[in-house]
C-alpha cells in the first residue's frame, strides 16, 4: 500500500495543496526526502505565482497528479547540501524553477536543454524518480538536486527574484534564441503582465527599442513611465496599427487567451520573428501570403535549459533586473487566483512563505 | 483614351491568355516595348505551367485583371541586348522567372532581394515601371530589364530546367535560408506536385535523407525509385505517422490546399523547421503548444532573388537536378490546366512555344 503523503519521506514538510480539480487550495501536511548526496535543501522564503499554477491546480492539462502543491518560483536560502554538492553551500540564497530532473543522458541533456527533455520532471504535480509526487514551492522547505538548483547574486532581492525562474527565463531565453537581442533591433510585447513585463526589462536591458502591445489603454503610462518601454500600441487601434507595419524585427507574444496573430505579423519586418510564449488552448488562424510575403515565421519558446536560467539570473543581477510584484501573505493567494484571472495584479503575485506559512 | 493590348508598344507579339474567371486561354494579340538600353529581348523557347498560373487565370487571388497572359518559367534565346546590357549578348540561352522588376534602391534590393521590394513587378499580371500591363511567357517573345534574366547553364536542358525557375527556386531560397542543408539531416517534403519533386531532388542534391509526406499512397514507387527519396509516409496511416514522430529536422510544406498542420509539426523534432511555400487562400489552423513545447517555428518564403535564383540554377546544372515534365503545345494548355486543377501531371506540364504557337 503506497504510503501517504506525510510518511513517505523522512523529513517532515507542510504546505498548501488542491486535493482535486476544483483547484481549491488548503493547508497540507507531507514530507520531502533527505538530503541526498547531491542533493540542496533550503528553507523557503518566498515563491511567485505563475498562471501556469492556475491551470495545473485544476488540471486543465491533464497531467496533474494529486494532491498538488503547486509553485515554481521559489528563493530561500540554503540550510542544508549533501557529500556531493559542489556548487552550494549552507546560507546561499537559491532557487528552484519549473524542473527538478531530467535524464541527464538525451540530446536536449547534454545541450543543456533541459527543458526540452522528453523525462523532464516538472517542480510539482509530476513523479520524481522515486516515483513519488513532486511538490512545488508552496511549502516551508524544498529539496532539489544540485543540477535544478539556481544561484542568485546578492544583489538582487529575494522576493522580486522569485518571478524570473518562470517568468523571466520564459521571455529571456526566445530573445537569445531567435537573436531578438541586438541592440537597436525593435520588438513588440504583446500582453503586460507577468511574462510580459518582464520581456520589457530585458529588452530595454538589451539596448532594444520596445513597443509594447495591449488591449488596454490605461497600462501605457505604467508601461512607458515606469517599465520604459518606447512606445504602446493599442490592438484594437486599426490606424495606429498601420503606422506600426513592418516597423519590428521580433514580437513576444505572451497573451495565452486567443487572439488574432494577422495583425501582429504585419507589424513584422521582413524576416521577422513572431515568439509565441503563451499558448493558447486552441489553434490559431495563419494565412498564406503575409507570412510568405515577407518571409516571416511563428515560432515558439518554453522557458529554458538550467545553464540558460542561472545565464539569465546573472544577467538580471548585472542589469538590476527584478520582477515588480505585490507581496502577500499565504491566507490571501485564493483571493489571489481570483484577481489573476482578470489580470488584476502589477505584475507578479510573491508570497511571503517565511512570515506566513504556520505550521499547524 | 488607353492604347488597346496590341498598340501600345511598337513590337506586335502574339500569345495565349485568359480573358476572364473561366481561365480558359485563347490566341490573344499584344504588343512588347521598345527594347531599352538595360534591356534583353528574348524569343520564347519554352515556358513552364506552374499551379500560380492557373490561380491566376481564374482570379482565385482576387487580383486578376484581365486579360492576363500567364507563364513565369521561361526559357528562350536572346534576339536583342541594349546599349549597357553587359551580362549577355545575341544567341545565348537564358531564363526569366517570377519577376521583372523592382525599385533598386530599398534595403531588400540592395540585399539582392527584390522578391522581398515593396515595388516587385511580377512577370505577369503586374503593371510595369511605364504604366503598361506586364505579360508572361505564354507567348512568343519577350522584352526584360538585364538584372531579371538569368544564364542558362549549358547542361540544363531547356524543357526540364524550365520549372526551376519558379518552383526551383521556390524551394532553394527556404532550404538555404532556413538551414534546412545540412548533410546528413532528415528533411520532410509535404506534397508530391511541382514543387514537392523538386524539392525532393535538390535535398538528395545537399546530401539530406528525404521523407515524402503525401495523401496520396500510390505515389510511393515513384517518389523512392523515380525522385530518389529515402521513405514515404501516408498521412492517414497513423501507425507509420506515430512511428515517424519527433525525426525530421525540417520540413517543406509545399501543400497549397487547406491541410492540418498538427501532424507535420508533430514529425518534428526539437527546433524543428517547417517552412510552407504553398499558397493556401484560406487560413490554416496553427495549434500553438507544438511549437511553445518543442521550440518549433512555421516560416514562409517566396522565391528568391535574381542572384540566388542564378545560384539555383548553377547548382541544379551541377547535380543534375531538373523538373520531370511533360512537354505540351500551346494549343493544349486548356486541358492541361483541367488536368493540372486535379493535380494530374508528373509533375510539370512544360509548353514548346517556339514549335506549337502559332498565329
Amino acid at each position: 500500500m503506497a504510503m501517504s503523503p506525510e510518511n513517505e519521506h523522512p523529513v517532515k514538510a507542510f504546505g498548501w495543496a488542491a486535493t482535486d480539480s476544483s483547484g481549491h487550495l488548503s493547508p497540507f501536511k507531507f514530507s520531502r526526502r533527505a538530503t541526498g548526496e547531491k542533493d540542496v535543501t533550503f528553507k523557503v522564503l518566498y515563491c511567485g505565482i505563475c498562471h501556469s499554477d492556475f491551470h495545473n491546480v485544476k488540471n486543465e492539462w491533464g497531467i496533474t497528479s494529486y494532491p498538488v502543491v503547486p509553485r515554481h518560483e521559489i528563493v530561500g536560502v540554503v540550510t542544508e547540501v549533501g557529500t556531493k554538492v559542489t556548487k552550494f553551500k549552507v546560507g546561499d540564497k537559491v532557487g528552484v524553477g519549473c524542473m527538478v530532473g531530467s535524464c541527464h543522458s538525451c540530446a536536449n541533456c547534454k545541450d543543456d536543454l533541459e527543458n526540452y527533455c522528453p523525462k523532464m520532471i516538472l517542480s510539482y504535480g509530476a513523479k520524481y524518480y522515486d516515483g513519488t509526487n513532486t511538490y512545488g514551492g508552496y511549502s516551508d522547505i524544498m529539496v532539489s538536486d544540485e543540477h535544478f538548483v539556481i544561484k542568485i547574486p546578492d544583489n538582487l532581492p529575494l522576493d522580486g527574484s522569485a518571478p524570473l525562474l518562470c517568468a523571466g527565463i520564459t521571455v529571456y531565453s526566445p530573445l537569445k534564441y531567435y537573436g531578438l537581442d541586438k541592440a537597436g533591433m525593435h520588438i513588440g510585447v504583446v500582453g503586460l503582465g507577468g511574462l510580459g513585463h518582464m520581456a520589457v526589462k530585458f529588452a530595454k536591458a538589451m539596448g532594444l527599442k520596445v513597443t509594447v502591445i495591449s488591449t488596454s489603454p490605461n497600462k501605457k503610462k505604467e508601461a512607458v513611465d515606469h517599465l520604459g518601454a518606447d512606445a504602446f500600441l493599442i490592438s484594437r487601434n486599426t490606424e495606429e496599427m498601420e503606422l506600426a507595419m513592418g516597423t519590428m524585427d521580433g514580437i513576444i507574444d505572451t497573451v495565452s487567451a486567443m487572439h488574432v496573430l494577422l495583425p501582429l505579423i504585419g507589424l513584422l519586418k521582413n524576416n521577422g520573428k513572431l515568439v509565441m510564449v503563451g499558448a493558447p488552448a486552441k489553434p490559431l488562424e495563419l494565412l498564406a501570403f503575409p507570412l510568405l510575403m515577407g518571409r516571416k515565421m511563428v515560432g515558439g519558446s518554453c522557458i529554458g535549459g538550467m545553464k540558460e536560467t542561472q545565464d539569465m539570473i546573472n544577467f538580471a543581477a548585472k542589469h538590476n533586473i527584478i520582477a515588480d510584484i505585490e507581496l502577500i501573505p499565504m491566507d490571501y493567494v485564493n483571493n489571489a487566483m481570483e484577481r489573476i484571472l482578470k489580470a488584476d495584479v502589477k505584475y507578479r503575485f510573491v508570497i511571503d512563505i517565511a512570515n506566513s506559512l504556520k505550521p499547524f | 483614351m488607353a492604347k488597346s493590348p496590341d498598340q501600345e508598344h511598337p513590337h506586335k507579339a502574339f500569345g495565349w491568355a485568359a480573358r476572364d474567371k473561366s481561365g480558359l486561354l485563347s490566341p490573344f494579340h499584344f504588343s512588347r516595348r521598345e527594347n531599352g538600353d538595360e534591356d534583353v529581348t528574348i524569343k520564347i523557347l519554352f515556358c513552364g505551367v506552374c499551379h500560380s498560373d492557373l490561380h491566376v487565370a481564374k482570379n482565385e487571388w482576387g487580383f486578376t485583371n484581365y486579360p492576363v497572359v500567364p507563364g513565369h518559367e521561361i526559357v528562350g534565346t536572346v534576339m536583342k541586348v541594349g546599349s549597357n546590357v553587359k551580362k549577355f549578348k545575341v544567341g545565348e540561352r537564358v531564363g526569366v522567372g517570377v519577376i521583372v522588376g523592382s525599385c533598386k534602391k530599398c534595403e531588400s534590393c540592395q540585399q539582392d532581394l527584390e522578391n522581398y521590394c515593396p515595388q516587385t513587378i511580377f512577370t505577369y499580371n503586374s503593371h510595369y515601371t511605364d504604366g503598361t500591363k506586364t505579360y508572361g511567357g505564354y507567348s512568343d517573345m519577350i522584352v526584360v530589364d538585364e538584372r531579371f534574366v538569368l544564364r542558362f547553364p549549358d547542361n540544363l536542358p531547356s524543357e526540364g530546367g524550365a520549372p526551376l525557375l519558379c518552383a526551383g527556386i521556390t524551394v532553394y531560397s527556404p532550404m538555404k535560408y532556413y538551414g534546412m542543408t545540412e548533410p546528413g539531416k532528415h528533411l520532410g517534403v509535404a506534397g508530391l506536385g511541382g514543387l514537392g519533386h523538386v524539392a525532393v531532388k535538390i535535398g538528395k542534391a545537399f546530401g539530406l535523407k528525404v521523407t515524402v509526406i503525401s495523401s496520396s499512397p500510390k505515389k510511393e514507387a515513384e517518389a523512392i525509385e523515380r525522385l530518389g527519396a529515402d521513405s514515404f509516409l501516408v498521412t492517414s496511416d497513423r501507425t507509420k505517422m506515430k512511428a515517424a514522430l519527433g525525426t525530421m529536422d525540417y520540413i517543406i510544406d509545399t501543400v497549397s490546399a487547406v491541410h492540418p498542420l498538427l501532424p507535420l509539426l508533430s514529425l518534428l523534432k526539437l527546433n524543428g523547421k517547417l517552412v510552407t511555400v504553398g499558397l493556401f487562400d484560406k487560413p490554416l489552423e496553427l495549434p500553438i503548444f507544438p511549437l511553445v513545447l518543442g521550440r518549433k517555428l512555421v516560416g514562409g518564403n517566396e522565391i528568391g532573388g535574381m542572384k540566388e535564383t542564378q545560384e539555383m540554377l548553377d547548382f541544379c546544372a551541377k547535380h543534375g537536378v531538373t523538373a520531370d515534365v511533360e512537354v505540351i503545345r500551346m494549343d493544349y494548355i486548356n486541358t492541361a490546366m483541367e488536368r493540372l486543377a486535379k493535380y494530374d501531371v508528373k509533375y510539370r506540364f512544360v509548353i514548346d512555344v517556339a514549335s506549337s504557337l502559332s498565329q
